[in-house]
């Protein structure tokens, strides 16, 4: 008796995780893969690129103002869409949008202005970093070591700064 | 076909194929696009430390994340192997001019090799740029809680205030590093 229901519940626990691991895997690979649609876009559109960073700083070029404004209308015109049609994942699950935290407004003000300080610098935000040594910019590890730092150093500093 | 995708892409084209990331994201499993919250996993993974803020099951929670940016750095390579555009970026003249005053005379590349080059770090401008900048971006996107992608695509996209400051905070930073910060580093 304690033999059978061992066999059982061991049946029983093996086959669901399996099936779970294997969606689970798939929802991977598909982030993967839409990871890299998104690397060969900024890297076509040359967003990734120093000099395009320092042309929209200097207001020198509608290209980089063209391509986040056409992407927030698009993503805001899908997001009414997905809303108004209450769209389920392709697993089934609920969509939700999370909200951005505000705090005081502190985090968002000095942290913004912090980013904005590193990216006129080093003309790449988070995405396109990864894109620019993908790219063959090898030198661009150095700066997502040092973004990993700051990283880390933000998430020490956490409890002793305003947010 | 393979010769038109290699010129530079619009952004006619390239702003509305990023914007639609959203809703791809979302409806593959529900998540909020966004880069940078890679970084604290990787932090999570290799040197949590001693931070509550890394102090998370990282497999679970950013699993997909790392997935999107290990993606991201396979299609930079991707582009630049099948689709590498041979000329120099089409900048604007005034731009080129600017940058010239500068002292930069390297337009070759999708980055000045005179600063973003392993002989550029050997440079103070080089330093600055690259470590200080660097440290910027990850301290700051993760104090304002995103950064481009996450606050300026899928902040505003969503309509959230805490994202237009912080975006509005992405110009004024970017700004003063431009106007102010670099003739002093250069």
């Amino acid at each position: 008796m304690p033999i059978q229901k061992l066999s059982e519940q061991s049946s029983g626990s093996l086959e669901k995780p399996a099936v779970e691991t294997s969606v689970k895997e798939l929802s991977w690979w598909a982030h993967v893969l839409v990871g890299v649609l998104f690397g060969i876009v900024v890297t076509k559109a040359e967003v990734i690129s120093w000099f395009r960073i320092q042309e929209m700083f200097r207001f020198q070029s509608f290209h980089m103002y063209g391509v986040i404004g056409s992407a927030v209308v698009v993503g805001a015109l899908a997001l009414f869409i997905i809303r108004r049609m209450r769209s389920k994942t392709i697993f089934g699950q609920e969509i939700s949008t999370p909200p951005k935290d505000l705090g005081t407004g502190i985090r968002v003000a000095v942290g913004g202005i912090l980013f904005g300080l590193g990216w006129g610098l080093t003309g790449a935000c988070p995405g396109p970093i990864y894109a620019l040594i993908g790219n063959g910019v090898t030198v661009m590890i150095v700066v997502l070591i040092s973004a990993l730092a700051g990283t880390w150093a933000y998430g020490h500093l956490k409890p002793l700064i305003p947010h | 076909m393979i010769e038109l995708l290699s010129q530079p892409w619009p952004w006619y084209l390239a702003g509305p194929l990023i914007g639609l990331m959203v809703p791809t994201l979302l409806l593959l499993d529900n998540r909020a696009f966004g880069i940078s919250t890679s970084y604290q996993h990787v932090c999570a993974a290799l040197i949590p430390g001693r931070s509550s803020y890394f102090a998370y099951d990282w497999k679970k929670t950013g699993r997909w994340n790392l997935g999107l940016a290990l993606g991201t750095l396979v299609g930079g390579f991707v582009a630049s192997v099948l689709l590498a555009n041979p000329d120099p970026i089409a900048i604007s003249s005034s731009t080129r001019a600017d940058l010239a005053a500068l002292g930069l005379s390297d337009f070759s590349g999708m980055v000045p090799g005179e600063i973003f080059s392993w002989s550029g770090l050997q440079s103070v401008p080089g330093l600055l740029m690259m470590i200080g900048g660097g440290f910027l971006v990850g301290f700051g996107a993760r104090y304002a809680g995103g950064c481009t992608s996450g606050h300026a695509i899928f902040g505003l996209a969503s309509a959230q205030l805490p994202s237009l400051i912080a975006v509005a905070g992405f110009f004024v930073g970017g700004l003063v590093a431009t106007h102010l910060l670099l003739p002093l580093i250069f």
